[in-house]
């Protein structure tokens, strides 16, 4: 049966439902508990076998040894495209994905991210963060 | 002379004209938005639309007629503010009125559409040429049937002065029922006029980029958008006015309410008609227009003739 | 009515990738077609040839953004068959769910984007609304809305828990509904019969010389579809059949494409109900044994073939990519003979194009014979400079300076 306005009874409905869309900057969807956000990376737990680099399609991770058995990584998360492959090749449980994709910025070198040894390790628990 | 400056600057004349009209505007996005399920904009949004544009900078084309391409946006806007001023609103007395201006207010709201097409012509775009081509054919189209259909009321009342149309509806409110033809066919051509889907073809996006306005930008732009919503005030108001002359002899604020509510029921109409179609072709709105159209507004014209010999004789 | 000629693209509204299609036009009817490819060459045959395999899925995942998954496969399939691996049949399952998972977001994609082509405006709402359902569904399993990063060698990255599956098929159910009307829409409003029907028609002769393929194919009674010609994943214990329409036109295309959902439905709950216990995956060496292989996939776009020549080392040999677009962009040229030129867009969109997928390689056209020319990039690179020159613009102090900064 062919007729004009099909549509018609569903758009009138809509007007009293709740709009499908959401504000977005002042409301925020809620990402899954798996979701391939941001790489974290938990210093103490590295070995420094850099299979992770090796893994990496982007070149985002440079594991860097300051000292004996102690490791410094350097995230290019402008780089980064998020397959977290580099959390599966891990032995040691050493990188993680987080719930975070709010990544935009104006300035790209601040997505640079080092995660510098502690100089003690009992101090703190959570990885220093310097944004450069 | 202070009160008639009043009038014609202030209300109900250019600035009531311009916010009511950014308000309709509002309106029909909105209500367009809910009814797709989306949120819509906030309610200063074609205000801030409108300031924005205007402090853009607007670029000419070299190869356009720049004296006509910035003429253009004004001789809409001028065009369909003066004929607002001979619609009766919320009394049976236009501000302005004389035998005949019926005629008038009609070929004064063909002329932004000779503007869209003037404006297309000169920017020396091939997508502002085809749509300016469009707009044309498209005019011939549906302004016969809407011709015809706004005859049928003024048959009936025997008069071409929109003010004596509404007067004489006043008196014999239950002749409005003749009309709902005509009333029907006052707002598909009024789509087609407004250009909105499924009428947009003139600017049809997906195909010639903007049509007409497509070289158009900053405060040209913006005023070629304040001359489309004040058509579509306009257009409104002359549908009410001619088709549902109901609460004309109330209060003055409380007609002023009536005459609002009819507004956004005729602009609420158009704005299901435009969300629930798909743009359909040139050709086949042509074939629409005048296979459908012309016909029936031709019945309405009988139905007044009919109307009228059998019980106003 | 003296002919114009106009450009759609490479920027234009109708088009969301750069190519471009010169029309001729008589008044509004369509008398010439004239198309030029290659906006958006990005080399990724040649990228995948310097990094590993394992690094190659996710750029060749990236060819495309609404199929992804289907680039993935394709490529993980051919490896997985030079080192014969062996992959478990959750892993197969896994597979096919996230593939047909894909297909719904294309397809409900598609109509939005046909609805908005023919300026139907409310269709591209809803359908991108109802689209939602599964995005999130495909956030949840594989932990991203695109680029599911899913395939592995030896089969899966994730499985699924059974409060997942639960989630597939009450999904499912959702989307069945919706789907259900939009088949309504599509056969009962008039404005959109009226801009779909007999637009665009390609014969079946005509699709069969051309070569089309997927829904295009298949709206012109081409029964092809890789999933039933060349079984790969779990598609050989699955019961469905292949949907083709007769129409041959636009409307055609729309039907066969939701008509495909409704099978995929009916596939999806298969695969759920019926998912082997086991491993997903199984280990694969990082070093793969010289060999060659074919592997086709049937994307929702059409058939997606990929050629791997390995040579034993960590990273392929040669990579050749062939995306469904590139078969289908012979038959737009004939589809649009003396068609209108409102409908440009809406016959372009009814193969749905995906220009980035398709373009492969750079060929630089000598503007008066049109013959075709092989440039090497040194050439290449000269020729730009000369180029811009001309026009007054020098940029070697620029590159100087850039050159000085990358070395400091």
């Amino acid at each position: 049966m062919k007729k004009p306005g099909k549509m018609l009874s569903e758009v009138l409905k809509s007007l009293f439902k709740k709009p499908a869309t959401l504000r977005y900057p002042y409301i925020k969807e809620k990402m899954p508990k798996n979701f391939r956000g941001l790489i974290n990376f938990i210093q103490e737990k590295c070995i420094g076998c850099k299979i992770c680099m090796r893994d990496c399609p982007a070149n985002v991770i440079n594991i860097i040894k300051i000292a004996d058995k102690k490791f410094e990584a350097e995230f290019k998360n402008d780089q980064c495209l998020f397959c977290a492959q580099c959390v599966e090749s891990c032995p040691r449980d050493t990188l993680e994905v987080t719930p975070e994709y709010e990544l935009a910025t104006l300035d790209r070198s601040s997505l640079k991210v080092r995660y510098h040894a502690k100089p003690d390790a009992e101090t703190k628990t959570e990885p220093q963060v310097e944004i450069k | 002379m202070a009160t008639s400056l009043f009038y014609i600057l202030v209300f109900p004349g250019i600035l009531f004209l311009g916010l009511f009209s950014l308000a309709l505007e509002f309106f029909d996005r909105k209500f367009h938005a809910r009814m797709q399920n989306r949120k819509g904009p906030p309610w200063f949004q074609p205000l801030a639309d409108f300031i924005k544009l205007s402090a853009k900078e607007g670029i000419i084309p070299e190869e356009a007629n720049a004296t006509l391409f910035r003429l253009m946006p004004l001789l809409a806007l001028t065009a369909a503010t003066v004929s607002f001023f001979y619609i009766p609103l919320w009394s049976t007395r236009a501000l302005y009125s004389f035998d005949g201006d019926l005629i008038v207010v009609i070929y004064l709201l063909t002329i932004p559409t000779l503007a869209f097409f003037l404006a297309g012509w000169v920017s020396a775009s091939l997508y502002s040429m085809l749509g300016a081509v469009r707009a044309l054919t498209q005019l011939f189209a549906y302004e016969v049937p809407l011709f015809m259909a706004v005859l049928s009321p003024a048959i009936l009342a025997g008069s071409w002065s929109l003010s004596e149309i509404a007067a004489f509806f006043n008196d014999k409110p239950l002749f409005i029922i003749f009309n709902v033809p005509g009333f029907l066919i006052s707002l598909i051509a009024l789509l087609g006029k407004l250009e909105k889907v499924p009428f947009d073809i003139p600017e049809a996006e997906t195909e010639i980029v903007g049509g007409s306005f497509t070289e158009y930008s900053g405060r040209y732009l913006a005023f070629f958008r304040m001359a489309v919503d004040i058509e579509m005030l306009v257009g409104a108001s002359l549908v009410a006015a001619l088709f549902l002359p109901i609460g004309l002899d109330l209060h003055p604020v409380a007609g002023f309410i009536v005459y609002i509510l009819k507004v956004l029921f005729v602009v609420a109409l158009l704005s299901v008609l435009r969300t629930i179609f798909a743009r359909i072709r040139i050709d086949q709105m042509i074939r629409f227009c005048w296979i459908y159209l012309a016909p029936l507004s031709l019945i309405q014209i009988l139905i007044a003739f009919i109307v009228k010999g059998l019980f106003l004789q | 009515m003296a002919k114009v000629t106009i450009p759609i693209g490479p920027q234009h509204p109708a088009l969301k990738e750069p190519a471009c299609f010169t029309i001729t036009l008589s008044g509004e009817q369509i008398t010439e077609v004239d198309m030029r490819l290659g906006y958006n060459h990005r080399g990724v045959e040649k990228a995948c040839e310097e990094r590993t395999y394992l690094q190659d899925i996710y750029l060749l995942e990236r060819v495309c953004g609404i199929c992804s998954h289907a680039h993935s496969s394709a490529f993980v399939q051919a490896v997985e068959e030079i080192a014969a691996l062996e992959v478990p049949k959750r892993g197969l399952y896994i597979r096919t769910i996230i593939g047909e998972l894909e297909r719904i977001h294309s397809h409900l994609l598609w109509l939005g984007v046909a609805g908005h082509e023919i300026g139907f405006d409310t269709l591209l709402m809803y359908s991108w609304r109802d689209r939602e359902v599964v995005m999130e569904l495909l956030a949840r399993i594989s932990g991203n809305r695109v680029n599911y990063a899913m395939n592995t060698f030896g089969g899966v990255r994730r499985d699924l828990t059974p409060d997942l599956c639960a989630e597939i098929l009450a999904a499912v159910d959702i989307l069945e509904e919706r789907t259900k009307y939009y088949i309504g829409v599509v056969m009962e409003e008039v404005t959109l019969i009226q801009r779909l029907s007999g637009v665009g028609y390609l014969s079946h002769e005509d699709a069969v010389a051309r070569g089309a393929v997927g829904p295009t194919g298949r709206a012109s009674e081409i029964a092809s579809d890789t999933r039933k010609d060349d079984p790969y994943a779990a598609y050989p214990y699955l019961d469905f059949h292949t949907v083709t329409d007769n129409h041959c036109d636009v409307y055609g295309r729309a039907l066969v494409r939701v008509g495909e959902l409704m099978q995929t439905y009916k596939i999806l709950r298969q695969l759920v109900q019926e998912l082997p216990d086991g491993p997903i995956v199984v280990k694969a060496p990082r070093k793969i044994p010289a060999g060659e292989a074919l592997s086709r996939y049937e994307a929702p776009r059409g058939e997606d073939v990929y050629y791997v020549k390995a040579n034993g080392t960590d990273k392929p040999e040669r990579v050749k990519v062939r995306a469904p677009t590139l078969a289908n962009l012979a038959s737009v040229a004939k589809m649009m003979e003396n068609n209108y030129l409102a409908d440009v867009p809406i016959i372009l969109a009814a193969i749905d194009p995906c220009f980035s997928c398709t373009d492969r390689m750079i060929e630089t056209l000598n503007m008066d014979s049109r013959a075709g020319r092989l440039t090497d990039f040194r050439q290449l690179r000269q020729f730009s400079i000369n180029w811009y020159k001309k026009r007054g613009l020098d940029f070697t102090a620029l590159n100087k300076k850039l050159i000085l900064k990358q070395d400091s």
